[in-house]
């Protein structure tokens, strides 16, 4: 991670050089996505679709770029309703994107369906949040553990158990697991079959959202490091979608931090924390109730902290997203919705404080 | 003001791993003791074993021949000879109960089983697809469920002529619709939990999520309906032969038998009544059997 | 510096009765808070803490439950009081704020009325002045256009604006205690930060002593004077922010601190191994000895007293050294 060259290729814009992480290593990211799109229709009543009215959306995810190498870990941070888990769901296909582009080891997968994304499915899987409900309660560990091997034909019937004892030991895990049921497991051990099930198919990217957002302090970190060890051990790449920005941190080599359906910015996780350029990030760095010596608190700072709620995204502002709630406002904030720039190597934001006029989304 | 007991994680810390090596012969012994303290539901349970039992050994233990008429002097009240009595052509009451048993089990079983596979699917299918599929098929089941299943019975024998076969086939057709109305129901709340999708990512084929993944976290109120079912469905089917709609006259069908004993209710009113409480307390077994399950495996009562 | 002693919970213990087994969640918890305090209450799932500030307002269903010790507010006995007494001291001397802000408000009342309501059960005030002290909460605890919004249902209010409304209705007949249980857990970040703040604003202004459950260390952290730790349904370390976060006495507490990821470059995060035994199988001697790195033989028959180690610190553990 320390050595990084800026990408100038030719062709490759140079924002979204930066946003590929690690760009000018050789060959093409693992994950590429490019101004993804994702419009919930909201339903509408008889009344307006006689009127012929224009059908309204919810634009969850509004023009999303960018790229995960492999073996890199990129966080995906922002608050309920700002699309991260959307997108990690576009990611992988479990809904069909509005539009763009979704490059998975240089194929586009956006446009394909049923089974001709079999072959993707075994390379890209997921981590649910929430242990409980994303296990079959009527199926054993082995069952849930083995049942993606055999689909994919990857293993005889008969090695199944062996392949399924040697997976749930990786996962930290007792091969006698595999007889029980999920209800018999604590959050932890059942997050952990999760991370099994997903690891079954042998894939490159894992897709981890809210992965531990439902589990305790201490079990949390077990689960944490075993995302870390995981990675190490078989090269996986993470696309670690959270709102806990503790988490992200431990976990990220690059962050992404969401608004509203959109990237405000991306940048190593260091570079981030240290130096966070658009003010939705400082503000939401400010919010973390971190653990300090009783001294001072965070919450007598009112300045410091974010004013407003989320607006709608269902009629979203013309301008900056965030420009109803920024302390920094000006007034082109609400004419120009900025794009996102490189301010730094791998550091690219979206906000009319850096950079100049070029680069304007028309 | 009060709140609920689990507040703090109290209900989960016997399901704690390590606490109890668990198996599934546990959970369901568990379940089984459940349905055992139930009084109503035990009750229930004897009585249709005992209404399995006399079908099944009927040919055994019934004293007489069910259709040898002049068994003994008719229109007799209960005797040692004859404990339940004669009917007008002097055959034995107790020995056409018996093997009117076995047809009303029968046409009980094998129409629900029948509404229950059809059903079942449809709903399954219905509910798991959702889109055009759901609209046609739920829309054809609200058709099926206006009409009252004891019209829709009467109008499918006169098509398709009287016999058990065709009883059968009227009462099943006729709770088709429940059977896939409960199970789209649950389909449509089993198939947003996140192990569906899970499924749905490692590649698993929509059938195999449907019959894998789907079928079983829905069974439990399936199986509720189909024992609450049974007793409707041989209520309808003695209503059938109440209505002379049933098994033509020498079979020995408690409806039938009930209609035949109205001409003598006041000279001989066994006739009708012994053959009505077999079928009140047949009915009343199997709904309280039908409500033990339901409490047993509710699915909102387990974890 | 030694104010008045607002709540005093003595040996506090709650049981259940659940089929023929009596299950004790909360077992001899001892703890004050004292005018103008903040105390933090804090515990994975399943220490017992929700359960305490429930048993000390007297939320648990009783049967099953059963509570005993000595819950002394201002000096009387919550406990020994009938259920009418018992409701004039909840919602005027003491306010309390739930996890679930939608949940305590009813969904077919305007706010406005909702607020009214409260406020008129423990308020002897004209309707009008009354009216416009409902603006006046909704505008202090930063609801824009508060006259407007007061003729809003719940549903019309987001989660972080239903729990502002929350907090200003429990705080308007400033109450002498304040029992927070997780009230900015369903909030994102950002407007956990606003509620926060505002809680801890209101209450420096008011006086008002604050009991503050929350599973969240770093919340405790920036909120809090003192803190207490929970584990398994007794209390294993109590003392201030500073003493907790920088030089905790009882291993679980530290093992608790090192499971937080906080610092840059950390390759692992400190883990506790194992979980937190359950109610029916509660170990003897030291609740945590199963889990515990440097548990000796009697730590799993002695049970460890809260022991004092310097005045303001306590811990429960045989190993326990000041300034450890």
């Amino acid at each position: 991670m320390t050595e990084r060259v800026v990408d100038e290729r030719p062709g490759s814009a140079g924002a979204l050089g930066a946003l590929g992480g690690q760009g000018g290593h050789v060959g093409a990211p693992l994950l590429e996505v490019e101004d993804l799109v994702k419009h919930f229709p909201i339903r509408q009543g008889p009344l307006a679709r006689l009127l012929g009215r224009e059908p309204r959306v919810v634009r969850a995810v509004d023009g999303v770029s960018f790229a995960v190498q492999a073996g890199e870990t990129l966080g995906l941070v922002g608050e309920s309703g700002c699309g991260k888990t959307t997108t990690g769901r576009l990611v992988l296909r479990a809904i069909d994107p509005t539009g763009g582009r979704i490059r998975f080891e240089g194929d586009d997968i956006a446009g394909l369906h049923g089974s001709a994304l079999l072959p993707f499915r075994r390379r890209a899987q997921i981590v649910f949040q929430d242990p409980y409900t994303s296990l079959n309660p009527r199926m054993t560990i082995g069952r849930i553990v083995g049942e993606p091997m055999l689909v994919h034909g990857l293993v005889k019937r008969a090695d199944l158990p062996e392949r399924v004892a040697a997976l749930l030991e990786t996962v930290g895990l007792q091969r006698e697991h595999a007889e029980r049921y999920p209800h018999e497991l604590s959050g932890g051990q059942r997050q952990r079959v999760g991370i099994a099930r997903a690891l079954s198919v042998g894939p490159r990217l894992v897709v981890a959202d809210e992965a531990v957002s439902a589990l305790d302090v201490s079990v949390r970190a077990q689960i944490l490091n075993l995302f870390v060890t995981l990675r190490e051990r078989l090269g996986l790449a993470y696309l670690f979608v959270s709102h806990d920005l503790g988490v992200i941190r431990f976990v990220s080599h690059r962050v992404a931090v969401m608004y509203l359906g959109a990237l405000v910015e991306v940048a190593p996780v260091r570079e981030l924390f240290q130096r966070p350029l658009h003010p939705y990030t400082q503000a939401l760095l400010a919010a973390i109730p971190t653990i300090g010596d009783g001294s001072s608190s965070i919450f007598d700072q009112p300045g410091r902290l974010l004013d407003g709620e989320l607006p709608s995204p269902i009629d979203l502002p013309r301008g900056c997203r965030f420009a109803s709630r920024c302390p920094h406002r000006m007034p082109r904030c609400a004419e120009v919705e900025p794009t996102l720039d490189t301010v730094a190597s791998d550091h690219v934001v979206a906000c009319h404080l850096y950079g100049d006029a070029k680069g304007e989304r028309s | 003001m009060s709140r609920p007991l689990d507040a703090d994680g109290l209900t989960l810390p016997g399901a704690v791993a390590g606490s109890a090596p668990a198996t599934a012969r546990d959970g369901l012994r568990r379940r089984w003791w459940r349905f055992a303290r139930n009084r109503g539901a035990v009750f229930g349970l004897a009585v249709c074993v005992a209404v399995v039992l006399l079908s099944v050994l009927a040919p055994v233990i019934s004293p007489y021949d069910p259709l040898a008429q002049g068994a003994g002097p008719a229109l007799q009240p209960p005797s040692m000879a004859h404990w339940a009595g004669t009917d007008s052509f002097g055959r034995d009451m107790l020995s056409r109960i018996i093997y009117g048993a076995r047809i009303a089990l029968a046409v009980g079983l094998v129409s629900v089983l029948l509404a229950l596979v059809i059903g079942v699917a449809l709903g399954l299918v219905a509910g798991y697809y959702g889109g055009v599929l759901d609209i046609v098929i739920m829309r054809v089941m609200d058709g099926l469920f206006a009409f009252p299943i004891i019209i829709l019975a009467i109008a499918m024998m006169a098509i398709m002529g009287f016999g058990v076969t065709n009883v059968i086939i009227a009462v099943g057709v006729g709770f088709i619709a429940p059977f896939a109305r409960v199970t789209r129901a649950d389909v449509l709340a089993v198939k947003e939990e996140p192990y569906i999708e899970a499924a749905r990512l490692a590649g698993v084929s929509g059938r195999a999520i449907i019959l894998r993944h789907v079928l079983p976290n829905v069974a439990a109120p399936i199986i509720v309906q189909a024992a609450l079912r049974v007793s409707g469905a041989i209520i309808t089917e003695a209503g059938l032969s109440f209505l002379g709609l049933g098994p033509p006259p020498p079979t020995p069908v408690w409806g039938s038998m009930i209609a035949e004993g109205r001409n003598f209710i006041v000279m001989a009113p066994h006739v009708s009544t012994i053959p009505g409480v077999a079928l009140m307390i047949t009915i009343v077994g199997l709904n309280l059997l039908g409500d033990g399950l339901r409490d047993t495996l509710d699915p909102r009562l387990r974890r | 510096m030694t104010a008045e002693t607002i709540l005093d919970v003595r040996d506090l213990t709650v049981d259940f009765h659940l089929d023929g087994t009596v299950l004790r969640a909360v077992d001899g918890i001892s703890l004050s808070v004292r005018r103008g305090e903040i105390v933090g209450l804090v515990g994975e799932s399943g220490a017992g803490k929700s359960l305490t500030s429930e048993a000390i307002l007297r939320l648990i269903r009783c049967p099953p439950g059963r509570i005993t010790g000595e819950v002394r507010f201002r000096g009387r006995n919550l406990l020994d009081l009938d259920e009418d007494a018992l409701s004039r001291i909840r919602g005027r001397e003491i306010a309390m704020i739930f996890q679930n802000p939608a949940g305590s408000l009813n969904p077919v009342f305007r706010v406005g009325a909702q607020l009214h309501e409260a406020m008129a059960l423990h308020l002897d005030e004209p309707r009008p002045a009354l009216r416009a002290r409902v603006v006046d909460i909704l505008a202090r605890v930063g609801i824009p256009a508060p006259r407007t919004r007061a003729r809003d249902y719940p549903h019309q209010f987001s989660g972080g604006m239903a729990q502002r409304v929350m907090v200003g209705m429990g705080m308007s007949c400033v109450p002498a205690l304040l029992i927070a249980d997780e009230p900015t857990t369903a909030l994102d970040v950002t407007i956990q930060a606003q509620v926060l703040a505002l809680i801890r604003q209101l209450a420096r202004e008011t006086g008002a002593a604050v009991l503050l459950v929350s599973h969240d260390l770093g919340i405790i952290s920036q909120m809090c004077d003192r803190v207490i730790v929970m584990y398994a349904g007794r209390i294993v370390e109590q003392a201030s922010i500073a003493t907790v976060f920088g030089a905790p006495a009882h291993p679980y507490t530290r093992a608790l601190v090192d499971c937080l990821p906080r610092v840059d470059g950390v390759e692992r995060l400190g883990t506790i191994g194992g979980v937190m035994p359950g109610l029916r199988a509660l170990p003897p001697g030291c609740r945590f000895h199963p889990r515990c790195p440097i548990a000796e033989p009697r730590c799993s028959v002695d049970v460890p007293a809260l022991r004092a180690l310097t005045p303001d610190h306590r811990a429960a553990c045989h190993l326990a050294r000041p300034g450890a």
